[in-house]
């Protein structure tokens, strides 16, 4: 790491001094100081944090961002096809800024009788920011009745990104959805970082036998296929458990394969930070070993954990994502982007209303920011190498 | 190296132990015994005597570790899988041709995501920071965040929206019962490019990074700069020594993309609905079909083992040193 600015004139004092300044001010930050300026430098990753953030929040706040509630449906609007937004509308006095979308009419094809929405201009509907709509209760506490986007009218059918086969509002249950895809990578990863910090702290610390023991099962865990083993598992919960626990059955099944690359992550840096002199000394001067560990070995690796942390949770996600979508993950009435892309698992429905692989999307963005924010992580976890 | 060989496959005997004990617990796993399954399912009675003689068969009456040394003895020494309650046949009748044809597939898609990384891997080295290699970089990204069977869904609507076929399935209708033949095989392989495209995207763009990495790494040495002061060309020097030495982590990479191509393809076959183990698989879970069901989880986790195991020995081969360790 050097200094930022680099003085065109040498002889100039002002830029000496400042040199010097930026010189004394990277001598004197601390770790977090440096990887956090490191990580800086890195837009892409910067750029990934943000969405990151941006998808926690969609989660925390699913209930103020959803125009609808999951749940609710409208037998009217049963495969609604997306409405596009129109900001402005022409009247008798020219345009004014008006956002709304058209309704639709329902075309019934006399022989077939399938039915076919098609535009109707005739009826728009104006939608907005901060409206009221349906009621809900944020975090079960307060009961509100504000929305981040939706129709300005109360009870009007506005579906940005259309209707399923229930005429349920897509756009609202991809962000509902949200809420349970993210965090079953947060609490999968979670119940992994302890298996895989006490079982690769162990191996790297102890070495020897027990260490031969853990790389072994290791490298067995990580031999299998995986989704064969997860549908086998999975299947087996039973179809009369609630949804949290199934919810914790899946996240515990994910992690207990997903756990053996953060303990090989945990386990080299145990074996490279063993010889260092500092922690040498720290047993010169009569430190026991638990301390020695946790005040001396693992704040210096927080931050490669941190960043194996986050490359983890994508693939929790993908994982997630696709025993849910085959009908074994998490079941309706949860609602997760894999349960609902299992309303698009066939061409058929797909050629219907190709707007139910919306989810994907949300799917692909997380898995993309999280990979970019954990591979910038990386990057800037070890500041003092250039 | 014979020794390295030996010393492997004496590993292999505790992981394919906990292997087939995983398999049995997944047969075990189901609340009840599956007999009581059975007999709920079967349409008419089925007389005492033979659920005694199942129960018999299986050893249901005895410990737990008494019927999984049954059902594993009944493997190793008779190729004896049990029974598939729901097909009514033997399960080694069942699932021999889909298993050859998960192989075929995983094989396939490994050949193809060596043959499309390997390349791209080397120029997206060679021409560090250009226009090409971020573009590569961000497919490779791309390539990873999409799961298997979105992108089987998104390829499967395309061809039915804009070229009006639906694809999917391994075999032409014709030639799904037929028996094998020259014709039937290249029928196979006319089929066989979808999902290989589609499991190997994944692969492909890790293998690339991997090799785009390695290579990097290889180029800032000094043996380069000096065999470059030497005046050797830019496309002898480039091959002759870094790609060869930047190959072997990616030999070991196969030991690891092996698995996530079977593990892979379940999904995608279930989606495009091909004839191997996954589909298999899937259906005999929620039929609660408990022996088809663990003996494919542990044909198929046996399959990457031996994957691995060869994928070891490669790189032992091409890498001596390995050998040592």
């Amino acid at each position: 790491m050097t200094s930022a600015s680099t003085p065109s004139r040498k002889d100039d004092p002002a830029n000496l001094t400042s040199e010097i300044q930026s010189e004394t001010r990277i001598v004197v930050a601390n770790q977090w100081q440096l990887i956090w300026w490191k990580f800086r430098k890195h837009r892409l990753a910067m750029f990934a944090g943000l969405v990151t953030l941006l998808l926690y929040a969609v989660a925390l706040f699913a209930e103020f961002i959803a125009p609808y509630a999951p749940g609710t449906y409208s037998a009217a609007h049963t495969f609604l096809p997306p409405q596009t937004i129109h900001l402005f509308q022409n009247t008798a006095d020219g345009w004014r800024f008006y956002p709304h979308v058209y309704g639709h009419k329902v075309q019934v094809d006399p022989e077939s009788f399938k039915r076919t929405y098609v535009v109707d201009e005739a009826t728009a509907y104006p939608i907005g920011l901060f409206v009221r709509g349906e009621e809900y209760q944020l975090w079960g506490l307060f009961t509100l009745d504000l929305h981040l986007v939706g129709a300005v009218q109360h009870g009007d059918p506005v579906h940005l990104i259309g209707a399923d086969r229930l005429g349920r509002d897509v756009l609202s249950r991809t962000i509902y959805g949200t809420r349970v895809s993210m965090s079953v990578g947060l609490v999968g990863v979670g119940l992994s970082l302890l298996l895989g910090v006490i079982l690769g702290g162990i191996s790297g610390y102890y070495g020897g036998p027990i260490d031969n023991l853990i790389q072994r099962t290791i490298e067995i865990l990580r031999s299998l296929p995986t989704i064969p083993l997860w549908m086998g598992l999975s299947a087996a919960i039973p179809l009369t458990w609630p949804p949290v626990r199934v919810y914790f059955a899946i996240t515990v099944l994910l992690s207990l394969i997903g756990w053996t690359t953060l303990a090989r992550e945990v386990r080299g840096r145990f074996l490279s930070l063993k010889t260092e002199d500092f922690v040498i000394a720290a047993r010169l001067d009569g430190l026991r070993e638990l301390p020695i560990i946790l005040r001396h070995m693992v704040p210096s690796m927080t931050s490669h954990i941190i960043a194996s942390v986050t490359l983890a949770i994508p693939g929790m996600i993908l994982a997630e994502t696709a025993l849910s979508f085959l009908g074994i993950g998490l079941r309706p009435p949860v609602v997760s982007w894999g349960v609902l892309l299992q309303e698009a698992q066939n061409v058929r429905s797909i050629a219907t209303a190709p707007w139910l692989l919306f989810p994907g999307l949300a799917v692909v963005a997380s898995v993309l920011a999280l990979n970019f924010l954990g591979d910038g992580l990386r990057d800037a976890a070890d500041p003092y190498q250039t | 190296m014979i020794w390295y060989i030996a010393r492997r496959i004496i590993y292999l005997i505790p992981t394919l132990l906990v292997v087939s004990i995983i398999a049995f617990a997944v047969i075990q796993l189901p609340p009840g015994d599956f007999l009581a399954s059975l007999i709920s399912k079967a349409e008419e009675t089925i007389d005492q005597a033979q659920v005694d003689a199942l129960r018999e068969r299986y050893g249901l009456d005895e410990p737990i570790y008494m019927q999984y040394w049954k059902w594993i003895s009944g493997i190793i020494t008779k190729g004896d899988f049990g029974d598939s309650f729901e097909w009514n046949r033997p399960v080694s009748e069942l699932i021999w041709e889909r298993l050859g044809l998960t192989m075929v597939i995983s094989l396939f898609t490994l050949a193809f995501v060596w043959i499309v990384a390997i390349p791209i891997g080397i120029y997206s080295a060679v021409k560090k920071y250009t226009i090409g290699d971020y573009l590569v970089t961000i497919i490779g990204f791309i390539g990873l965040a999409i799961p298997n069977f979105l992108l089987a869904l998104v390829l499967m609507y395309i061809a039915f929206r804009y070229f009006g076929q639906s694809v999917g399935g391994l075999f032409s209708p014709d030639y799904i019962q037929a028996p094998w033949s020259l014709e039937r095989v290249l029928d196979l392989l006319s089929h066989l490019w979808l999902p290989v495209i589609i499991l190997g995207t994944a692969g492909t763009a890790a293998l690339i990074r991997v090799m785009r990495a390695n290579l990097l790494d290889e180029l800032s040495k000094l043996y380069v700069d000096a065999a470059r002061a030497r005046g050797l060309s830019e496309l002898k020097l480039l091959f002759k020594y870094p790609v060869r030495v930047a190959l072997n982590p990616l030999v070991s990479a196969v030991a690891w993309i092996f698995p996530a191509l079977v593990s892979g393809s379940a999904i995608t076959s279930i989606v495009l609905n091909l004839q191997t183990t996954g589909p298999l698989l899937y259906r005999s879970l929620q039929a609660q079909d408990m022996y088809l069901a663990g003996s494919l989880i542990l044909l198929v986790s046996i399959l990457t083992i031996i994957g691995t195991l060869v994928s070891d020995i490669l790189l032992a081969w091409i890498d001596p040193r390995i050998q040592l360790q």
